[in-house]
């Protein structure tokens, strides 16, 4: 175990050292000229030429990426070219109302794939199966803002149950939460379905009806474990889902995590910003992936370490 | 493939699927013939004395839009654009992601590895931020936005792919191919890759899907299709202030966006229930 969790932190520190090198490459190499944009229009020659030698660009590659990487290190994420502060900063006061968006958007995809894959699972074959099946379709295809918009119009305008977006309030969180959860409570209600199928064919559940136990004992107690608890760990996998679909989530409900951040530096070809949270979704990533490996075996002990 | 082929056809979901496609294809190809107007003309009767949109009626079918074209010309025109990019983008997606999944499966050793550790840096970037990043220091034109989601989107089939072939080269039929002495092309072209292509059609059928999507969503961020050249995503975007007052702007669009990717994963999906024989029963 402990070699294990060795070996998958050292692959998680190389690659996250891979994404700083493509974010750099993305950031100072391919970029027209990053000095000039970090001066604005109207700076002179002399201006752009110092920061030029401010930021570095004036060195050797592999030397700017050292520089670059060490700024990482200290938390420094380079500076916004239209918004006058460090991307750091930036991105960390918007973090924690993503955080939130996503913990809703997990709770929203666990409810409704887990529901709704059991429901279609227990009645297979049935019309419920079916309409489950359908509607699993629907989630998994829809664009993410036009569920958005069309949860706004019909609770938000039209019914008027939520605000129109904002942030503040559990009534605020509920319409994002929900449309970042849809997506992945298509898979969920997939995933779920043919895993309970599965455990409900085994021998052992044969034997629990055998012994008399009801069925709701069987589905709830028995297969319920064994079917789910496996997909449950794989939670921290959805992290990279939901770091792009809170782009288009907190654009639409006007949410101020770091989709939107990254929406107004879209608009503003802000690409430092854009950078910023590319990586800090990566890191999100790297460390979701490595909590599902080494949740998974826990939840499901026929997983083996390698 | 013709057991495959058979049983496909017996699927009612899946052949609805393949139906919309055709529908949603024979637009796009006809739109000139089809479309009652051009798709970028604006209507001085397109738009109420205040400005504002027409709804759906007699003389504009779906309405006109906030420069008072008609919605339905640019929807028509709109499936072009959705269509060339999900089939130009995926198809280097698949392209790449087979001959990178395929070689690293097959050579092995330094190669496949750096190739697999380059899938698995790719797949720490969330897809669509990376696409914007691409998106945002490349000026956006059709083609680039095709060539940002294909560099996104053929990780996923690479490892597929890779798995597939690490599997296969391993068989007893191709340790026999190699006693007998067939060279390695022979033995690639003629015993292993014709193996992947079920696999390869149903990744390649579901990533349109995906693609459709990105598609329509980076053109709702503003950075994929430019307006005035429509496309179901940026239709959206244009239009999406008016969503209280004239949700069809948004909704008809938003609705041909499901459609098309909704058919390519009933399509994809019926595929793989017809090729794979274990998956079947479920």
């Amino acid at each position: 175990m402990a070699a294990y969790l060795a070996r998958r932190i050292v692959q998680a520190v190389l690659i996250l050292l891979g994404v700083t090198f493509v974010t750099f490459v993305l950031l100072y190499l391919l970029p027209a000229d990053p000095a000039r944009q970090i001066a604005g229009r109207s700076a002179t020659a002399a201006t752009v030429q110092s920061i030029r030698q401010q930021l570095g660009l004036d060195l050797p590659l592999w030397q700017q990426y050292l520089r670059y990487l060490g700024n990482l290190v200290q938390g420094d994420m380079g500076r916004s070219y239209i918004q006058r502060t460090g991307v750091a900063p930036l991105v960390w006061s918007r973090l924690p109302a993503t955080l939130l968006l996503m913990a809703g958007a997990i709770v929203c995809e666990l409810v409704i794939g887990l529901g709704a894959g059991i429901l279609a699972a227990v009645r297979r074959g049935k019309p419920a199966d079916t309409t489950v099946m359908v509607a699993s379709f629907l989630g998994v295809s829809a664009p993410q803002f036009v569920v958005g918009i069309l949860l706004l119009y019909v609770f938000a305008v039209r019914l008027q149950w939520f605000p129109i977006g904002g942030y503040g309030t559990f009534a605020h969180l509920v319409l994002p939460a929900l449309t970042l959860g849809i997506l992945g409570g298509g898979w969920y209600s997939r995933m779920t379905r043919s895993s309970m199928v599965d455990v409900l064919r085994q021998d052992y559940i044969r034997t629990a009806r055998a012994k008399g136990a009801g069925e709701r004992r069987v589905v709830y107690i028995h297969a319920l474990r064994n079917a789910v608890l496996p997909l449950i760990a794989m939670i921290g996998l959805d992290i990279g889902i939901f770091m792009s679909g809170a782009v288009v989530v907190e654009s639409v409900f006007g949410w101020p995590g770091i989709g939107q951040l990254t929406w107004q530096a879209i608009q503003q070809v802000d690409i430092p910003v854009i950078m910023g949270v590319t990586l800090t979704a990566a890191v999100f990533i790297v460390l979701g992936n490595l909590l599902a490996d080494l949740i998974a075996p826990l939840a499901d002990p026929r997983i083996k370490l390698r | 493939m013709a057991g495959g082929l058979k049983r496909f056809a017996a699927n009612r979901i899946a052949l609805f699927g393949l139906v919309l496609i055709a529908v949603i294809v024979g637009a796009a190809l006809f739109a000139p013939w089809l479309a009652p107007y051009p798709p970028n003309e604006q209507f001085f009767e397109g738009l109420t004395l205040e400005g504002a949109p027409l709804p759906p009626n007699a003389e504009f079918w779906l309405g006109t839009d906030q420069l008072g074209r008609d919605l339905l010309s640019r929807l028509i025109y709109g499936a072009r654009t959705s269509l060339v990019v999900g089939v130009l983008a995926n198809g280097v997606a698949v392209l790449l992601g087979t001959v990178l999944g395929v070689t690293a499966g097959y050579v092995r050793g330094v190669v496949g590895s750096v190739i697999m550790r380059f899938t698995d840096l790719m797949m720490a970037f969330p897809a669509l931020l990376l696409a914007i990043a691409l998106a945002a220091i490349f000026q956006p034109s059709l083609l680039i936005v095709a060539l940002v989601i294909a560099m996104v989107n053929w990780v996923q089939i690479a490892r597929v792919v890779y798995t597939e072939t690490t599997a296969l080269a391993e068989r007893d039929y191709i340790e026999a191919c190699r006693a007998l002495g067939a060279n390695w092309p022979r033995i690639l072209f003629r015993h292993i890759v014709p193996h992947l292509v079920p696999t390869v059609l149903v990744y390649a059928t579901l990533g349109i899907a995906t693609t459709v999507l990105l598609e329509a969503t980076l053109s709702f961020l503003g950075i994929g299709v430019r307006p005035p050249e429509p496309s179901w995503g940026n239709i959206i975007y244009e239009n999406q202030t008016y969503f209280a007052t004239a949700p069809w702007l948004v909704f008809i669009p938003g609705a041909a966006i499901l459609l098309l990717a909704l058919a390519f994963n009933l399509v994809g999906d019926g595929l793989r229930d017809a090729l794979d024989p274990t998956q079947r029963g479920r």
